[in-house]
């Protein structure tokens, strides 16, 4: 990846923040913390990674994203209508009455959302099964998944894992956003993961840990060619990230604040798109 | 319709006919496939998974990971089916049901094997009298408990092309023989086995042969019972249920399950809204499971026969 490559994808990402944060804005809450942390991510997917054809949704042979962390919801909506999903506008409807916006994933109702997912751990197994899927129709499809550390207390996440590698089911790339922190507090406090790169390498993954933030770092990651193994990547992450008053936050899973504070972290993340804007590469 | 009964057995297993027709709509159509969790081998299809492990999925004892890959392969344009246990095919894994399949529109036929009093040896713990109730709180869900192997293997490919998610209760060894072989079923459509003025007798599944046999029973005292074979359980045929219900102004439903959600709860429903009429039921009175051959058990569980005589006589009006 060239300079310019990586300074579009820190754009793109801090424009995905800038959207996700007028949608929950225009609500008045909801879940920033967990849907900040994975803006990074969608960047590299949505913006270098993935084959996918916004004018055909459905396209069968498309790359796929479960976010299995359901709640992250709005993240993949501001993605999505950045790339022309459908109109930015629809942002503003974000789990108003009749919206096609709820806050957590369903493929029935938002274009571009490949599986409904909110009950934590569902979205793992759903994601094998699509991607197994695919493979077993031969098409050239990858499904990412995207687990929180969180989530991953759901055992359904740890059967879904072991199938995954003992069936070779290769075309799916786990991706855990670890961001430390869960619904009630720190994951060291609450059920702590151990050693989640340890652990996926003990279930047959080839597991990579990359910082959460860093595009190129996440960009090499996510187009290995996986060989015998599937691959895990565990991003080390921070709830809230890019966003210096949210991550300071500690209960910052869903987050009701007014109008002039959501204004101020819509104005933190412009000053670093300008910032990133001038960088010469 | 043409109704053999006799009192005989069936003579081919439920397991026969899974472990012949899950493979012949496997190899006749790609889009077909079949996922189990570690009990193959007791529906008879581990030597076809062996040879056909893509087609044939052995997910091992996880079945909430089978279900979430089953809706998963929906997405991707295949039609699943899932076996293992009633219990597990219905409790265990709810929720993916319930939410992965049903709520994300994804399509899945789910085969719970040994419902109620038929988990026999296997006791308790592995004796779902609670799994239609469950699969019936699941918004357009489909239940059929099929009497024979006959009437199974009429519906079965129409109910794995259906869409939605579809649960099939079946016994693993064979119910009594109702049905000649070539007959045809209409899911969501029950079927008059009998046709009496005084009361009508509802059963499905297991209970089929038995409410056959009560309505002789009653015809001796001079009570002439209509038999409904309502092996489609949600969505249930009101129309059916209502005609009967004014022809003969008593009802009795008969169920291997629990009188809380299942087929008693189903008919009742339609009768208190639209059709007031007396009834009684044979069904477990809200008592888990034991282990027993299934003889002991139905006597154990109130669901003999002569249960359903009784119920009977209690609700005609005797002029």
């Amino acid at each position: 990846m060239n300079n310019q490559e990586k300074k579009d994808l820190r754009i793109f990402a801090a424009q995905i923040r800038i959207a996700l944060l007028e949608e929950l804005k225009a609500r008045g809450f909801g879940h920033v913390g967990g849907s900040l942390s994975i803006c990074d991510l969608l960047a590299v997917l949505y913006g270098k990674v993935m084959n996918y054809k916004p004018e055909d949704p459905k396209w069968a042979d498309r790359d796929k994203v479960v976010s299995s962390k359901g709640h992250a919801g709005p993240a993949l909506y501001a993605t999505l209508a950045l790339k022309g999903f459908f109109p930015m506008d629809e942002l503003k409807t974000l789990n108003r009455p009749g919206t096609n916006l709820p806050s957590h994933c369903d493929k029935n109702k938002t274009i571009g959302i490949d599986c409904t997912t909110g009950s934590l751990g569902q979205g793992t197994s759903q994601a094998v099964g699509m991607a197994l899927g695919d493979k077993l129709k031969g098409r050239p499809s990858r499904t990412f998944l995207i687990v929180g550390d969180g989530e991953i207390d759901e055992g359904q996440c740890w059967e879904a894992a072991m199938f995954t590698a003992a069936k070779k089911v290769n075309n799916l790339v786990w991706i855990v956003d670890d961001n430390k922190r869960q619904l009630d507090g720190p994951t060291a406090e609450i059920l702590p993961t151990f050693d989640l790169r340890a652990k996926f390498e003990a279930f047959g993954f080839d597991a990579v840990r990359v910082p959460g933030n860093d595009v190129e770092a996440l960009y090499e990651a996510l187009t290995k060619t996986p060989e015998d193994k599937p691959i895990a990547i565990i991003m080390d992450n921070v709830k809230g990230s890019g966003v210096k008053a949210v991550e300071d936050t500690p209960a910052n899973h869903s987050m009701t604040v007014n109008a002039e504070t959501w204004d101020s972290y819509i104005a933190a993340v412009k000053a670093d798109l300008e910032t990133i804007e001038k960088e010469v590469v | 319709m043409k109704v053999i009964y006799d009192g005989s057995a069936d003579s081919r297993t439920f397991k026969e006919f899974l472990s012949t027709d899950i493979p012949k709509l496997l190899d006749e159509n790609p889009d077909y496939i079949y996922l189990d969790a570690d009990l193959m081998s007791c529906i008879g299809t581990a030597k076809y998974g062996k040879a056909h492990p893509d087609r044939a999925i052995n997910c091992g004892i996880a079945e909430a990971n089978m279900v979430g890959i089953a809706c998963g392969l929906s997405a991707a344009g295949f039609k699943p089916i899932c076996h293992t246990f009633g219990p597990f095919a219905s409790r265990r894994c709810y929720d993916q049901v319930f939410l992965s399949g049903a709520y994300a529109h994804n399509s899945i036929t789910m085969i719970g094997s040994d419902p109620g009093v038929t988990a026999a040896m296997n006791g308790g713990t592995h004796m779902p009298f609670e799994d239609v109730a469950l699969y019936r709180a699941i918004p357009g869900a489909t239940i059929v408990d099929p009497a024979d192997t006959a009437q199974l293997a009429a519906i079965f490919q129409d109910l794995v092309d259906r869409e939605g998610v579809k649960y099939l209760r079946v016994n693993r060894k064979s119910n009594d023989r109702v049905y000649a072989d070539g007959e045809k079923f209409e899911i969501g459509k029950g079927v008059v086995l009998r046709e009496g003025a005084d009361v009508t007798i509802i059963a499905s599944g297991f209970m089929v042969g038995r409410a056959i046999k009560a309505a002789d029973l009653l015809k001796k005292q001079g009570i002439d019972a209509t038999v409904i074979d309502m092996f489609t359980i949600k969505p249930l045929d009101e129309e059916l249920v209502l005609k009967y219900a004014e022809k003969t102004g008593a009802v009795v439903t008969v169920e291997n399950h629990n009188a809380i959600g299942g087929l008693y709860s189903a008919v009742a429903d339609v009768l208190a809204a639209k059709c007031p009429t007396r009834m009684a039921r044979v069904a477990v009175e809200d008592e888990f499971g034991e282990v027993g051959p299934v003889d002991y058990l139905a006597e154990r569980f109130g669901l003999t026969t002569e249960h359903i005589v009784e119920a009977a006589e209690s609700v005609v009006v005797r002029e």
